[in-house]
């Protein structure tokens, strides 16, 4: 007979401990993992230096010779001030476009209004390269940190500006409701649940933008600035052709391009933040 | 239908709802008028897609009617409101509290001592209990629906609106659920209005239950479900009441 169950026994679906779907299981450490993208670098080492060496060419650096010139650099106390250098405009670049990006692009999000007004300005700024921007940049700024900043700034703020107000349009209205039916409103509203409920997607677009200000940092330190990877790229090219040099500092700025990443990743893993993520792997 | 009468959780008055449409509009409420008491267990039934959803959104200060009154506790609805709270089909516990801040998200304003003791308490009325710290995207389907039904009771609303709630679940996990409101609801004794299309989960849970016509919907049976709790889905009591549903609904129970 199917009788309502006895109340005693409901509510005890609880298992031992809270379990954790598969999506947010940590993966068991696997050696192949480590070992394939090791091995794949390895044989790109290899290419890289038989093709050199076949081709005879006196200018194009062998992986060792790289090696070296990132030895003297080290020697030289280039290599530290540089990456310095280089991470200090990244840094102020990024931390202003995401002080102004973020807040604005919420707002866009939430109002439609804003966004109707502002949205085609936005979209006409967005597709203009960077590289387009330095003598405007120059016009304005001169020989100073502040142009390579400005560069920066501009690559990123529109990632960030458009992520943010996505991640608004994508939110869950059930979010909203719920916390109006508790009577949150203005900035209570906002704080504690627009913001929480948008950012995962916030934190995805500041990864994205970046590593665009990373990738931007060779442009904007081509012009008027005297350190940084970027400067070096280009000084070692006119000063003597040293191309073992260059391209160190182009190894070097794919290296910590992909620390930041790594670094910005981190960021996903908190708890409040990680359900945004979990669908994917 | 007096509103002076003081027994009244909602009162709804000749309720009209129409979506702008393409080329005409949508009629999705024709006239709905019910008088639900406090301290009763309703439940709206009806055919998918009847306004069932629509009409308790309305009520819940969600959507606002083209034409009619919705008196809640005697004054008319402008909005939601934290007296009322409502428990959402899709799930609206917050992803990123875990499962004590989740119940207790409605208790901004309590003093943290008695803010812990609500919030054991009724982590503990759901069977929660070992789970505090836990994120909702730990948690299973079901589970995730007792967090939002020990939110909405420590607000401790006068009325609870339900809907659809245990639609997403499992049928074990469904039936489970609706023993434990039953159980919840005969010590809180909260007025509850519940929206299913499961005519089953109605009878078990109702004291009334509204049936809803199809499109443009209006009420067009009232049955009372006098049957003591927890109810024992094979008596003849049961059956009877649930026949006369599937019966007022229009649809036969015969196979062939």
């Amino acid at each position: 007979m199917i009788a309502t169950p006895p109340p005693q026994t409901i509510g005890n679906e609880r298992a031992a401990d809270p379990i954790r779907p598969p999506a947010l299981q940590r993966k068991r450490v696997d050696r192949l993992q480590f070992a394939l993208p090791c091995g794949i670098g390895m044989l790109f080492l290899l290419a890289w230096d038989l093709s050199v060496r076949f081709s005879g060419s006196d200018l194009f650096p062998k992986p060792i010779d790289v090696a070296r010139g990132i030895v003297e650099l080290i020697q030289h106390g280039l290599l530290l001030k540089y990456i310095v250098a280089s991470l200090f405009r990244v840094s102020w670049g990024f931390a202003l476009a995401t002080v102004l990006g973020v807040p604005f692009g919420l707002l866009l999000g939430w109002y439609t209004r804003a966004s109707q007004a502002f949205n085609p300005l936005i979209q006409i700024f967005r597709p203009i390269s960077p590289i387009a921007w330095i003598p405007v940049a120059i016009l304005w700024f001169g020989v100073s940190d502040a142009a390579p900043i400005f560069l920066i700034f501009l690559a990123s703020v529109f990632p960030i500006t458009v992520s943010s107000m996505a991640a608004v349009r994508n939110m869950q209205p059930v979010y909203v409701r719920a916390a109006q039916n508790f009577g949150l409103t203005g900035w209570e509203l906002f704080r504690q649940v627009i913001f929480r409920a948008c950012l995962p997607q916030i934190i995805t677009g500041l990864r994205i933008a970046l590593g665009i200000a990373w990738l931007v940092v060779v442009a904007a330190e081509m012009i008027a600035v005297n350190s940084g990877l970027g400067y070096l790229i280009i000084d070692a090219r006119n000063a003597g052709k040293r191309y073992d040099l260059v391209v160190a500092g182009m190894l070097m700025i794919g290296l910590i391009g992909l620390v930041l990443d790594f670094l910005v990743r981190k960021l996903e893993n908190f708890d409040e933040v990680r359900w945004g993520y979990a669908n994917r792997s | 239908m007096n509103p002076a009468d003081d027994s009244a959780a909602v009162v709804l008055r000749n309720l009209w709802m129409a979506f702008p449409g393409k080329q005409t509009a949508v009629h999705v409420l024709e006239d709905v008028n019910a008088r639900i008491v406090r301290g009763e267990f309703v439940c709206i039934v009806g055919p998918s897609g009847c306004g069932k959803s629509t009409l308790l959104n309305i009520i819940g200060g969600f959507l606002r009617a083209t034409a009619g009154q919705v008196l809640v506790e005697g004054s008319l609805v402008a909005g939601p409101d934290p007296r009322r709270i409502f428990v959402f089909q899709e799930n609206g516990v917050f992803p990123w509290l875990n499962v004590s801040e989740n119940i207790g998200f409605g208790l901004r304003r309590t003093a943290s001592a008695e803010k812990e003791r609500i919030v054991r308490h009724y982590t503990e009325m759901v069977g929660l209990t070992g789970f505090e710290s836990a994120y909702p995207a730990e948690l299973s389907g079901g589970m995730r629906q007792r967090v939002e039904i020990a939110r909405a009771l420590a607000a401790n609303p006068d009325i609870i609106y339900m809907d659809e709630p245990f639609g997403a679940l499992d049928f074990i996990t469904r039936l489970k659920m609706r023993a434990d409101l039953v159980r919840i609801w005969e010590r809180e004794r909260k007025t509850v209005l519940f929206v299913t299309h499961d005519i089953e989960e109605a009878v078990q849970l109702a004291d009334r239950v509204l049936i809803m016509s199809r499109r443009p919907a209006t009420i067009q049976e009232v049955i009372e479900i006098d049957l003591p709790r927890p109810r024992d889905l094979d008596s003849p009591g049961y059956l009877e009441k649930r026949d006369r549903i599937f019966a007022s609904m229009g649809m036969s129970l015969g196979v062939g």
